[in-house]
C-alpha cells in the first residue's frame, strides 16, 4: 500500500508531498497526539495519524523518515507548518474524520501497528 | 539565607526568593487552604519576595491575593496557567490585574462553552482577600483553550507579559511531552521544571532546553508545596520587582540573574 493509494482510498486532501514521496510503500501505522510518544514509538516508513498540526509535527515526521502524516478532525495547517512540510517534501494529508475512524479504515486496508 | 528583600548584590540590584507558580481555590484541583491570607502567610514564612498567582485558565483570584499582600514586602505578580490547544501548560505573568484580566478575556473566548463538574474536577471558588466566598466560577477551567502555544506566547507578549513553559519534565500537560522538543524561535522567557527533578537532569534528558533559562517552582496546590528555590537578582527599588525586570533577570542582563538553589 502506497501513500497515493491511501489518499485515494480514504479520500484525503493532500496539503503537501512531493511526487516521489507518494509512491512510497507504507511499512505500518502509528497514532498519537503526544509528539514525545511518537518520537519513541513510530518507525521509518510509517503513516502517522494525529490531530496536532504544530510545526514540530513536520520535524518529527522528517526525523523518523515517516511516509506521511494524516491530520484529523479538520485541523488546518498554519503557514509555518505548511512551509516546513513543503520544504521537507513530506506528504501531509488532511481529513475531517476522527483519528479513530481513519485508523479503522487504514486497518481495513491492511496497515498494521507492528513494524 | 537572604531575607525577603535579600542582600544588596550591587548598586540597585537585590536578590529575592520567588515562587512563580501558585494556585488558589479557584483552581478546582487546589486544596481549600489555598486562600489569599494563608498563601501570603506561607510566603512570609518561606521568605518569598515574589509570588505569582497562576490558576488554570483564570485570573479571578489574582486581585484578592494582591490585596492580601498589601502592607507586606511581597510582590504578587498577576498570572495564569493556560492550557494550550496542544495540552501544554504555559505560565503567563503580568504586573497588573488589568493586564491579566485582558488576557483572561482572550482565554475565555477560546474555552469551550462547558460547565465545570465539581464532582469530577472539584469546586472553583472565587474569594476575597480574607478568603471569604464571593462566587463560584462555573466555567470548565481544566481543559484546553483553542489557542496554540505560539498564539499564547505572542498574546501574552503583546499585553506586556512574559510566558514560561510549565513543568516541562512532567509526563502530562508539558510542552516537551506534547510537542516532543522545544519549538525553535518560540519567544518563551524560561522553562519551569518541577520539584521532582534538577536542571542538570532535565538538560541531560532534553537537549532542546539548552540555552534556555530554567526555573523551579512549587506548582503549589497546597501550602506545603510552595517553595523558595528560585533566587532572582533584579532591580527592586524604589519600584517593586516587575515582569520587565524578571525578564531581564532571566536573560542575565546587567548583573541580573535567576539561580536555582536546592535546599
Amino acid at each position: 500500500m502506497t501513500v497515493q493509494e491511501i489518499i485515494s482510498a480514504l479520500g484525503l486532501e493532500q496539503a503537501t508531498g512531493d511526487a516521489d514521496r507518494l509512491v512510497r510503500v507504507i511499512t505500518g501505522g502509528y497514532a498519537s497526539d503526544l509528539l514525545s510518544c511518537v518520537m519513541a514509538g513510530a518507525a521509518d516508513g510509517n503513516v502517522w495519524v494525529t490531530l496536532q498540526a504544530h510545526p514540530n509535527v513536520i520535524a518529527v515526521a522528517d526525523l523518523l523518515n515517516l511516509a506521511c502524516v494524516i491530520i484529523t478532525e479538520g485541523t488546518r495547517l498554519d503557514e509555518e507548518t505548511l512551509g516546513r512540510a513543503r520544504e521537507k517534501g513530506i506528504p501531509v494529508l488532511l481529513t475531517e474524520e476522527t483519528t479513530f475512524t481513519v485508523v479503522s479504515k487504514l486497518a481495513e486496508l491492511g496497515i498494521r501497528g507492528e513494524h | 539565607m537572604p531575607g525577603p528583600r535579600g542582600r544588596a548584590v550591587r548598586s540597585g540590584l537585590r536578590s529575592i526568593w520567588a515562587d512563580l507558580h501558585v494556585h488558589t481555590v479557584v483552581s478546582p484541583c487546589a486544596e481549600v487552604e489555598m486562600i489569599p491570607p494563608l498563601i501570603i502567610r506561607r510566603a512570609q514564612e518561606l521568605g518569598l519576595g515574589i509570588l505569582a498567582v497562576t490558576d488554570h485558565n483564570t485570573a479571578e483570584n489574582v486581585a484578592a491575593v494582591q490585596r492580601a499582600a498589601e502592607g507586606t514586602e511581597i510582590t504578587v505578580l498577576a498570572g495564569m496557567e493556560v492550557q494550550s490547544r496542544e495540552d501544554a501548560h504555559i505560565l503567563c505573568l503580568f504586573d497588573t490585574v488589568e493586564q491579566v484580566l485582558a488576557w483572561q478575556e482572550v482565554v475565555y473566548a477560546h474555552l469551550p462553552d462547558l460547565k465545570n463538574n465539581e464532582e469530577v474536577f472539584g469546586a472553583q471558588f472565587v474569594v476575597d482577600e480574607t478568603g471569604d466566598f464571593v462566587r463560584m466560577n462555573e466555567r470548565l477551567l481544566l481543559t484546553a483553550a483553542a489557542l496554540s502555544v505560539s498564539e499564547v506566547v505572542a498574546g501574552v507578549r503583546d499585553l506586556g507579559g512574559l510566558a514560561i513553559a510549565a513543568h516541562v519534565d512532567r509526563q502530562a500537560f508539558s510542552l516537551l511531552t506534547s510537542l516532543g522538543f522545544m519549538p525553535p524561535d518560540l519567544p518563551l522567557a524560561a522553562v519551569e521544571i518541577s520539584r521532582h527533578t534538577t536542571p542538570e537532569k532535565a538538560l541531560a534528558r532534553h537537549r532542546s532546553l539548552r540555552g534556555m533559562p530554567i526555573i523551579m517552582s512549587g506548582d503549589a496546590h497546597r501550602l506545603s508545596e510552595m517553595c523558595a528555590n528560585t533566587l532572582v537578582t533584579l532591580r527592586a527599588f524604589p519600584a517593586p520587582p516587575s515582569v520587565e525586570e524578571l525578564d531581564l533577570a532571566l536573560r542575565g542582563e546587567g548583573g541580573r540573574a535567576v539561580e536555582w538553589v536546592p535546599r
